[in-house]
C-alpha cells in the first residue's frame, strides 16, 4: 500500500528580552546557576507575576510575521503539573485565547511553493532546567540525585504549533529553516538551538494515500537540529509504516529521539500522559490589545525574507535560487544590497562573487559578513574593473584573495601591483608570435588536429605577458593566427 | 485606663504629641502579651525584641518631629503576610521554618507609616477554616468566652485585638477571614474591595477572592488604616489604580438621606434568635439616625457556597501546589521523586487542607471543568452583576455578618458542611469583590455579635461611615472582654 506521512510541529522559541516574563530578572544565557533567580521566579510564597509588555509586543512580532491575526483579547492561563524544574508547580501559559491564530508560512518544496498553516502561537514561560547527576547519566529516574538551574525558569517563550499539513522529513526541514530565518529577521530570538532557544516537537503520523482519515499520531521529542528534527521524522514514518505493514497497531505516545543509537524510544504513554488542569490564571488581568497598536507592531516589522526574495528577483533580475541564497542570512542580503547600490550596473556579477568566492571565504571562517575586513564598495570596485576590462576574472581572483586578507580597495591593489590587463592588440601580438616561435612543435600539433594543446598555448601567452593580458583577446587572435 | 486599651488613633496622639514613647507602649504591651498569651494563643511568633528595636528606632525619629500615620504603634500581623527575616508559617508544618526575603506591600507600608511589628498571629492553616482551629500550631481562645473559638481563619489577629495584645492587626478575607472572627471577638473587621490593597506578599489561598484588610478596635481606627494600606501596587497586576482618598474625614458625616438596602436572604430561619434582634435593633438605630432602609433581593446569592467551594479550592489546589518540598519548607525524602512529592504533602499539610486541595484539583480536572469550575465562573457573574443591581437603588447593605456568635471548640470540626455554613453571610462578598465591614452590635449570651455592611465596589468610605455614626451611636462597643478572666486562665495554663 501507498502510505502518506502527516507531520504538524510544535516549536518553542524563546523570545530574546531582557527581562523574565514576569520579573526583572535578567535571560542571558551561560551564567552560574541559580544566580538570575528572584522571589517571583523561584515562585516564593506571596509573590505575584508581572507581564512583560516587551515579551507581549515581540510574541506579537512573531503572529504578524506568520500571517495570524492578532487577539485584542487573550488571557494567560495555568497548566498544572508537579516537577521539580517548575517552581509554582504550574506554568503560567495561555490555553483557550492565545495572542495569535489562524497564520500561514509559506515553504518551497519539491512540488513548488505550498502554505503550511500555523494553528495558533501562545506565550508563555520558560521552566529550569535540570541536570540529573550520578547513575545512568542524563535520566531522572536512574540517577543518583538531581540538580535544578532556575536561570532559564521564567523566560519568556513563544509556542508555534502547525497544522498536520507536512508530508516529509524534507519539508519539516525546510519548515523550519524558513522559520527561523523569519525569526532572526525580526529579531525577537536568537533562534540557537544548541542553547536551547529554540525547540521542536514533531507529531508524526501515517495514512493510506488518498484516505481522509489520519493514523494515530506519535510525538517525536528531543530533536536537538534541524537535522536531527528530519532524521527522526523520517525515522518515525518508516517506524510507522513497517508497523502498518505487519498488520500492528500504532500506540499513541510520546518517544525521544536517540541520537546514539539513530533511532526513536518510547518516552511515556497516553495512559501516563499529564492532565493539566488548566484554568485561568487569577494573578493576571486578561491582555487587552487595540487594533491601533497591532497595527504599530505589524508596520515596525522589517521586509520579511519572502518579500525580499521577490524583491531581489525583480529589481535585480536574480534567479529564484539566487535570491533565496541570498535573502538566507538577513546580513549577508544587506551587504548584498550594500554592494548593489555602489554599482547598480551589475547586480547579478555581485550576486555571483558573494555565492562563490566570498561564500567560501565566509564558510571556512564562520563569522558575520559585517565583521570582515571586506567591505560591500570593495566587491562592487572588483565586478567594476573586470566589467571595465581593467582587470581579467582570473587577476580577479587573487585580487580578491588580497582585498579578503587585506580590506583594501582593488583599484589600490591593481595599481599597487601594476596588475592593469593588457588589451593592446599590438603588444598581445607581440607576445603570440613570440610563443608561436617558441613552442613550434606544439603548435605544429594543433595544425595537425591536436585542438587540447590550444588551452596551452592561451596560457603560455598569458604568462608572456606577466599575466596581464586580456585572456579573451588572447584567445581569439591565437585561434587567427594559428587558423590561417 | 490602661495603655494597652486605648485605641489606635489614641494611642498613636499620645507618642506623636511625645506623652509616652513607643519604648514604653511596645514593653507595656509586650508585659500584657505576656500575661495573656499562655491563655489565648493569638501570636504565632511575638516579635518582641524586634518591636523594641523599631520602637527606639521610632522614637529617635519622632524626636526630629517627622509625623507618621501610626506613629510607633504595634501592630500584630497575621501569619500568612511576607515578614522579611521574620518566620511566616501560614501556621503549617509546610512552612514552620520558612522565613521570607522579602516584605508584603501591605506590611511594608505599615512599617513606612511608623508601625511597630509586634508578632505574627495564629491562623486557620493556610487560611481554610473559619476557627482558627486547623492551625498546625494549636488553638487560640476567644477573649470573651475561652470555651469559644474566635473565629477563622483570621483568629489570632481578631482576638489580639480584642484582648488588647495589639492595636491593630492585619487578617485577609476570603470568604469572611476579617468579618467572621471580628464578629465573634467583638472588634471590627474591614474587608476592602478586591484589588483595593496590594496581595504582594500573601501567601495565596484563592487569589481571586484574597484580600488583605485592617482588624480594629474602632471603626476610626479601620479608616485609618486604609489610608496606610489601600493604593495602586505595582507588584500585583490585580491591584486596581483608583484615586488615593482619606476614609477618616468623611467619617464625621451625618448620615441624612443614606439609604440602606436590606437583603431578605440573609434573614434565615434557623438563625440565632440574639443575633437576629441585635440586627433588627442596630437597623432600628441607623433609622434614627437618618438612614432609610429599602428591602432588597439577591436571590442567587445563596448560590454563593456552591460557587465558592468550587473556585477556592479550585485556586488553592493550584496556588498550594508548590509546597513539593524542592526548594524550601518542609521535605520529608522519600526513594524517589514523586514518593518525595507525597510523603512532604502528606506529612506538611493537615486534613483541612488536603480536603481542599483535592476538592480543587478534581473540579478542575479535564471532563469535569465545564460542569465545575467554568459553571461557578458564570454564577459568579450573576452574582456580581445582582449586587451591581442592588446598589443602583441603594448606597449599602446591612446584614448580620454571621448567623450565630462564637461556637465552641470542636463543635463544627467533625462537620466540615456545619462549619462552611459559618460563612454563608460573608462569602457572596468576596465572590461579588466588594467591600464589608463587620462591627459590634450587641451580645448573645456574653458573646459579641457582628453587624455587616456591604458597600459598592471602591466606596470603602460608605461603609465606613455609616459604621462610624452607628458606633458613636451605641454603647456596644464600650464592653471590654475579661481580662481578669483571661490572666488568671494563663497563669493556670504555666
Amino acid at each position: 500500500m501507498n502510505y502518506e506521512p502527516v507531520i504538524g510541529l510544535e516549536v518553542h522559541v524563546e523570545l530574546k528580552t531582557n527581562t523574565k516574563l514576569f520579573c526583572g530578572c535578567s535571560t542571558v544565557f551561560g551564567i552560574e546557576a541559580n544566580t538570575q533567580v528572584c522571589p517571583v521566579c523561584l515562585g516564593l510564597p506571596g509573590t505575584l507575576p508581572v507581564i512583560n509588555a516587551k515579551a507581549i509586543e515581540f510574541a506579537a512580532k512573531v503572529g504578524l510575521a506568520l500571517n495570524c491575526t492578532v487577539a485584542t483579547h487573550s488571557k494567560m492561563d495555568r497548566k498544572n503539573y508537579f516537577y521539580p524544574d517548575l517552581p509554582k508547580a504550574y506554568q503560567i501559559s495561555q490555553y483557550d485565547q492565545p495572542l495569535n491564530m489562524n497564520g500561514y508560512l509559506e515553504i518551497s518544496s519539491s512540488s513548488g511553493t505550498k502554505r503550511i498553516k500555523i494553528v495558533r502561537i501562545h506565550l508563555e514561560e520558560d521552566a529550569g532546567k535540570l541536570v540529573h547527576a550520578g547513575g545512568k547519566a542524563g535520566r531522572l529516574d536512574a540517577s543518583e540525585y538531581s540538580l535544578v538551574d532556575y536561570n532559564r525558569g521564567g523566560v519568556p517563550l513563544v509556542e508555534i504549533v502547525s497544522a498536520p499539513d507536512l508530508n516529509s522529513g524534507e519539508e519539516a526541514y525546510e519548515y523550519l529553516t524558513s522559520l527561523k530565518n523569519i525569526l532572526l529577521y525580526i529579531g525577537v530570538s536568537d533562534c540557537n538551538m544548541e542553547e536551547g532557544s529554540l525547540r521542536c516537537d514533531a507529531n508524526v503520523s501515517v495514512h493510506p494515500k488518498g484516505s481522509s482519515v489520519l493514523g494515530t499520531k506519535v510525538e517525536v521529542k528531543n530533536m536537538n537540529s534541524f537535522k536531527f528534527c528530519k532524521q527522526a521524522i523520517e525515522y518515525e514514518i518508516k517506524r510507522q509504516i513497517a508497523r502498518l505493514e505487519n498488520h500492528e497497531a500504532i500506540l499513541q505516545e510520546s518517544r525521544l529521539w536517540d541520537i546514539t543509537e539513530n533511532k526513536t524510544r518510547v518516552m511515556r504513554s497516553k495512559e501516563e500522559a499529564h492532565d493539566y488542569r488548566y484554568f485561568p490564571e487569577p494573578d493576571l488581568v486578561p491582555i487587552i490589545l487595540s487594533s491601533e497598536w497591532i497595527d504599530g507592531i505589524k508596520e515596525s516589522l522589517p521586509e520579511l525574507p519572502s518579500e525580499k526574495q521577490k524583491r531581489f528577483i525583480q529589481s535585480y533580475q536574480l534567479s529564484e535560487y539566487d535570491a533565496k541564497v541570498l535573502v538566507n542570512d538577513q546580513s549577508i542580503a544587506a551587504w548584498y544590497e550594500l554592494a548593489v547600490q555602489a554599482y547598480p550596473t551589475n547586480a547579478k556579477g555581485i550576486a555571483n562573487w558573494m555565492m562563490g568566492d566570498l561564500a567560501a571565504q565566509l564558510n571556512e571562517n564562520k563569522t558575520d559578513i559585517f565583521k570582515l575586513k571586506i567591505e560591500p564598495q570593495h566587491l562592487a570596485e572588483l565586478v567594476e574593473l573586470i566589467d571595465q576590462n581593467v582587470i581579467s576574472s582570473k587577476q580577479a581572483k587573487d585580487i580578491f584573495l588580497e582585498m579578503f586578507q587585506t580590506g583594501q580597495f582593488p583599484k589600490m591593489i591593481v595599481k599597487s601591483k601594476n596588475l592593469i590587463q593588457i588589451n593592446d592588440p599590438l603588444i598581445i601580438e607581440q607576445a603570440i608570435s613570440k610563443i608561436i616561435n617558441e613552442y613550434s612543435q606544439i603548435v605544429q600539433q594543433y595544425k595537425s588536429g591536436k585542438q587540447s594543446v590550444f588551452g596551452f598555448l592561451v596560457g603560455k601567452t598569458i604568462q608572456a605577458t606577466d599575466g596581464k593580458a586580456n585572456p579573451k583577446m588572447v584567445n581569439e587572435m591565437l585561434k587567427k593566427n594559428l587558423d590561417v | 485606663m490602661n495603655l494597652e486599651q486605648l485605641s489606635l488613633t489614641e494611642i498613636s496622639k499620645k507618642i506623636s504629641n511625645h506623652e509616652v514613647s513607643s519604648v514604653e507602649v511596645t514593653e507595656n504591651l509586650i508585659r500584657h502579651i505576656e500575661k495573656t498569651e499562655p491563655a489565648l494563643h493569638s501570636f504565632i511568633t511575638v516579635t518582641a525584641d524586634l518591636a523594641l528595636d523599631a520602637a527606639r528606632k521610632f522614637d529617635e525619629m519622632n524626636i526630629k518631629g517627622e509625623s507618621f500615620l501610626l506613629g510607633g504603634v504595634p501592630i500584630a500581623i497575621k501569619d500568612l503576610l511576607c515578614t522579611k527575616n521574620i518566620k511566616t508559617t501560614c501556621a503549617s508544618r509546610m512552612l514552620e521554618n520558612f522565613v521570607p526575603p522579602y516584605t508584603a506591600t501591605a506590611v511594608e507600608k505599615i512599617e513606612q507609616a511608623g508601625g511597630i511589628i509586634i508578632g505574627k498571629t495564629n491562623m486557620d492553616e493556610f487560611a481554610m477554616g473559619s476557627s482558627t482551629e486547623t492551625s498546625y500550631f494549636g488553638k487560640t481562645r476567644n477573649p470573651w468566652d475561652l470555651d469559644c473559638v474566635p473565629g477563622g481563619s483570621s483568629g489570632g489577629s481578631a482576638s489580639s485585638v480584642a484582648a488588647h495584645q495589639a492595636y491593630a492587626a492585619l487578617g485577609s478575607d476570603t470568604g469572611g477571614s476579617i468579618r467572621q472572627p471580628a464578629a465573634f471577638c467583638g472588634i471590627v473587621g474591614l474587608k476592602p474591595t478586591y484589588g483595593m490593597v496590594s496581595r504582594f506578599g500573601l501567601i495565596a489561598f484563592a487569589s481571586s477572592l484574597d484580600q488583605v484588610g485592617p482588624m480594629t478596635k474602632t471603626v476610626e481606627d479601620a479608616a485609618l488604616l486604609m489610608n496606610v494600606l489601600s493604593g495602586y501596587d505595582s507588584k500585583d497586576s490585580t491591584s486596581a489604580q483608583v484615586p488615593i482618598s482619606d476614609f477618616v474625614m468623611p467619617l464625621k458625616k451625618n448620615l441624612k438621606g443614606m439609604k440602606i438596602g436590606v437583603p431578605k436572604e440573609f434573614f434565615i430561619d434557623g438563625m440565632d434568635l440574639e443575633v437576629k434582634a441585635s440586627i433588627e435593633k442596630a437597623i432600628t438605630q441607623l433609622e434614627q439616625l437618618g438612614c432609610t432602609m429599602i428591602p432588597v433581593s439577591l436571590p442567587h446569592t445563596k448560590y454563593s457556597l456552591s460557587v465558592y467551594y468550587i473556585i477556592a479550592p479550585a485556586e488553592a489546589s493550584s496556588n498550594l501546589g508548590r509546597y513539593d518540598g524542592v526548594r524550601y519548607g518542609l521535605r520529608t525524602p522519600g526513594d524517589n521523586l514523586n514518593q518525595m512529592y507525597e510523603k512532604t504533602r502528606s506529612s506538611g499539610f493537615g486534613a483541612e487542607v488536603k480536603r481542599r486541595i483535592m476538592l480543587g484539583t478534581y473540579t478542575l480536572s479535564s471532563g469535569y471543568y465545564d460542569a465545575y469550575y467554568l459553571k461557578a465562573m458564570k454564577v459568579r457573574r450573576l452574582i456580581k452583576s445582582e449586587f451591581d443591581q442592588v446598589f443602583q437603588k441603594v448606597d449599602c447593605l446591612v446584614t448580620p455578618t454571621t448567623p450565630t456568635p462564637a461556637f465552641r471548640f470542636g463543635e463544627k470540626t467533625q462537620n466540615p458542611l456545619s462549619m462552611y455554613l459559618a460563612d454563608i453571610f460573608t462569602i457572596s462578598i468576596n465572590i461579588a469583590g466588594v467591600p464589608a465591614i463587620s462591627i459590634p452590635c450587641g451580645f448573645s449570651k456574653n458573646k459579641p455579635i457582628g453587624l455587616q455592611l456591604i458597600g459598592k465596589p471602591f466606596e470603602e468610605s460608605t461603609i465606613l461611615q455609616v459604621a462610624y455614626q452607628y458606633e458613636q451611636s451605641t454603647l456596644s462597643n464600650q464592653l471590654k472582654p475579661n481580662l481578669k478572666k483571661i490572666e488568671e486562665f494563663s497563669k493556670n495554663e504555666l
